[in-house]
């Protein structure tokens, strides 16, 4: 069976607990991202969600385990890829544009600079930043636009992976929404693999081709990987209407109020931990076995990504 | 009458303004113009000053002291007769060559504690002990090292300005966000592009803080090693003018070494406001 683009194998994360013992955040956690996937992370604050992903990031070493992208193993940071951090990933000297510009000339030292800055105004548009407001310092721009800049420098840099940390954690619901949308309409015209952690379920749902959920920490395991059965493009009001949705949400509320915690604490004692593929699918009924819960209660596949 | 407002600004100023004129005056009330020979106290006899000059002087001749001076300021008339914008070349020359010295030993090491612990657990007991040392009492060992009075004042200057560069350097290198060198390790930036181009920008203006307080720590210090040295710089003239009991002169140049060490000041002022940032 042929790799997954993006493979965590066997991933450990130990830290010292502060009493002269060792607290381990997640055990031999396997999963694998298909390239030009779009997925979704979920779990409660603590659960190692960040240190997940400062790993593939190349920022934090694991205890044990590898991550492989494209068939080779990842050590250290890389401009293939990108990270959008929660806060402060901005230099506050520099201007949103220089921030975007900051990017690309690392990203491409050879082009003259004014291809670069054509390249980085370009990004910034995408995102609904033109004008003036692009030679605004960071502390003079609102935390919408600042995680704007943010995404124009990680899209602008084309990483092959994009990962990104709670982007939208701090931002209030209108300004999250019109941000998911842009988000939503740059990732469409491209064939980027995204990793994103967030802690809001509709967003997930809204955005992602597949949910992973975490137990709770310690010893977390990425459970369940739940793909996300509406088609594209969606949109936050019609996505609502559809028949999937509550079914989905609701599996994804049950494991965050309820199974997060019971599946929680438990060591490997050696074994690959890898989700379980959870497919929730009400349209398409007619052609499967029957299923005894009629109000929509998950069927489940088991071992697809094995 | 027609109320006027004035701003904040225009009203400190002219308070300002109302308390220098009326210091002025109080000061030239309270000296008498002449004081007759008969009313000297005994101190002042023993002490043979009896010329009018002796007293403290008023504003006035203060005022008419500094116009004669400022109007040729670089007249030189051999060693003990120089104009007060030499003396004060001399002392900003010494100034500066120390304290740039001090600069590029201090901000380079800096850079280097605040980047490794390590460096700084190995280096901070020497910085400890030799920081709170008087920068004067290196006088003795430097002009008995160096042999050279000019150089000996130099070095007091390097001695003195390096200790707050080099600890804020430290500070500001050491205070730099996770998250802004997490940006420069994710964009590939070599060692020398993130101390360039993140660790640099990021870290300014604590060390530009450090280098103003040098600077002020320096100026202080000339003036007195100045006076211990001899031969040439602000320091010496005022030391020059007390010794031929000139005290309108020495009014005047302790004037003008607050006025310069303002300016000084405020050229760092002006270079900590460009570099500033708010997160
Ligand atoms: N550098 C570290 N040293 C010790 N413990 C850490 C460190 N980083 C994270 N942790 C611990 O690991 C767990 C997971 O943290 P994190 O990945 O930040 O959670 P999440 O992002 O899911 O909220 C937490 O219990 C946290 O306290
Ligand atoms: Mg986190």
């Amino acid at each position: 069976m042929s790799k997954p683009y993006l493979s965590i194998e066997r991933l450990t994360q130990q830290f010292p607990d502060g009493q002269g013992g060792t607290m381990t955040v997640f055990e031999n956690a396997s999963f694998g991202i298909e390239k030009g996937e779009f997925v979704c992370i979920l779990g409660h604050s603590g659960c190692g969600k960040s240190t997940i992903m400062n790993i593939l990031a190349g920022l934090a070493e694991p205890t044990s385990g590898v991550v492989k992208m494209d068939g080779f193993g990842v050590s250290g940071p890389s401009l293939d890829r990108g990270v959008v951090f929660q806060n402060y990933s901005l230099l506050p000297w520099l201007s949103a544009l220089k921030n975007v510009i900051f990017g690309v000339k690392a990203r491409y030292p050879k082009w003259s600079r004014a291809r670069v800055e054509e390249h980085a105004r370009q990004y910034l548009a995408m995102v609904g930043l033109e004008g003036d407001v692009v030679h605004r310092k960071p502390s003079q721009l609102s935390g919408g636009m600042r995680q704007r800049v943010s995404i124009a420098r990680a899209f602008a840099n084309h990483p092959k992976l994009l990962l990104l940390d709670e982007p939208f954690g701090a931002l209030d619901a209108l300004t999250r929404g019109t941000i998911q949308d842009e988000l939503l309409k740059i990732w469409g015209g491209t064939e980027q693999t995204v990793f994103m952690i967030t802690h809001d379920i509709d967003e997930a749902i809204l955005l992602a081709d597949r949910i992973l959920l975490m137990t709770n920490g310690p010893f977390a395991r990425v459970a369940e990987s739940v793909e996300i059965t509406i088609p594209r493009p969606r949109d936050r009001t019609s996505i609502i209407e559809h028949p999937n949705y509550y079914a989905i949400r609701n599996h994804l509320v049950q494991f965050l109020g309820k199974r997060s915690k019971e599946l929680s604490g438990k060591p490997s004692e050696g074994q690959d931990q890898r989700p379980e593929t959870v497919r929730i699918d009400l349209t398409a009924k007619e052609d499967s076995q029957p299923d005894p819960d009629s109000d929509g209660a998950p069927r489940r596949l088991r071992a697809v990504n094995d | 009458m027609p109320s006027v407002t004035l701003s904040l600004n225009q009203r400190a100023a002219l308070l300002s303004i109302v308390m220098l004129v009326v210091g002025l005056l109080i000061w030239e009330a309270a000296i008498p113009a002449q004081k007759a020979a008969t009313e000297l106290t005994e101190y002042e006899r023993l002490m043979g000053l009896g010329e009018a000059r002796a007293g403290v002087p008023p504003p006035s001749q203060v005022i008419a002291k500094a116009w004669e001076q400022l109007s040729n300021p670089f007249y030189d008339a051999g060693p003990n007769d120089k104009g007060i914008g030499i003396q004060i070349g001399y002392s900003i020359y010494r100034v500066l060559s120390g304290y740039l010295m001090a600069a590029l030993v201090a901000i380079p090491l800096g850079f280097l504690i605040g980047m490794s612990p390590v460096a700084y657990k190995a280096l901070n007991p020497f910085i400890q002990v030799l920081r709170p040392i008087s920068p004067l009492a290196w006088m003795p060992l430097a002009l008995f090292i160096i042999q050279d009075s000019e150089a000996s004042a130099i070095f007091v200057i390097f001695i003195c300005s390096i200790w707050p560069m080099l600890i804020n350097t430290a500070f500001g290198v050491a205070g730099v966000r996770a998250d802004w060198v997490n940006v420069a390790r994710t964009h590939e930036l070599g060692a020398f592009r993130t101390a360039f181009t993140v660790i640099l920008p990021a870290a300014a203006p604590t060390i530009i803080t450090g280098m103003r307080i040098s600077i002020g720590i320096a100026w202080l210090v000339i003036v007195a090693a100045e006076m211990l040295v001899g031969g040439t710089g602000i320091g010496y003239y005022v030391w020059n003018e007390w010794n031929n009991l000139d005290l309108t002169s020495v009014i005047f140049s302790i004037l003008m070494i607050g006025v310069v060490g303002m300016m000084l000041d405020s050229a760092f002022g002006l270079l900590q406001r460009t570099v500033a940032y708010v997160e």
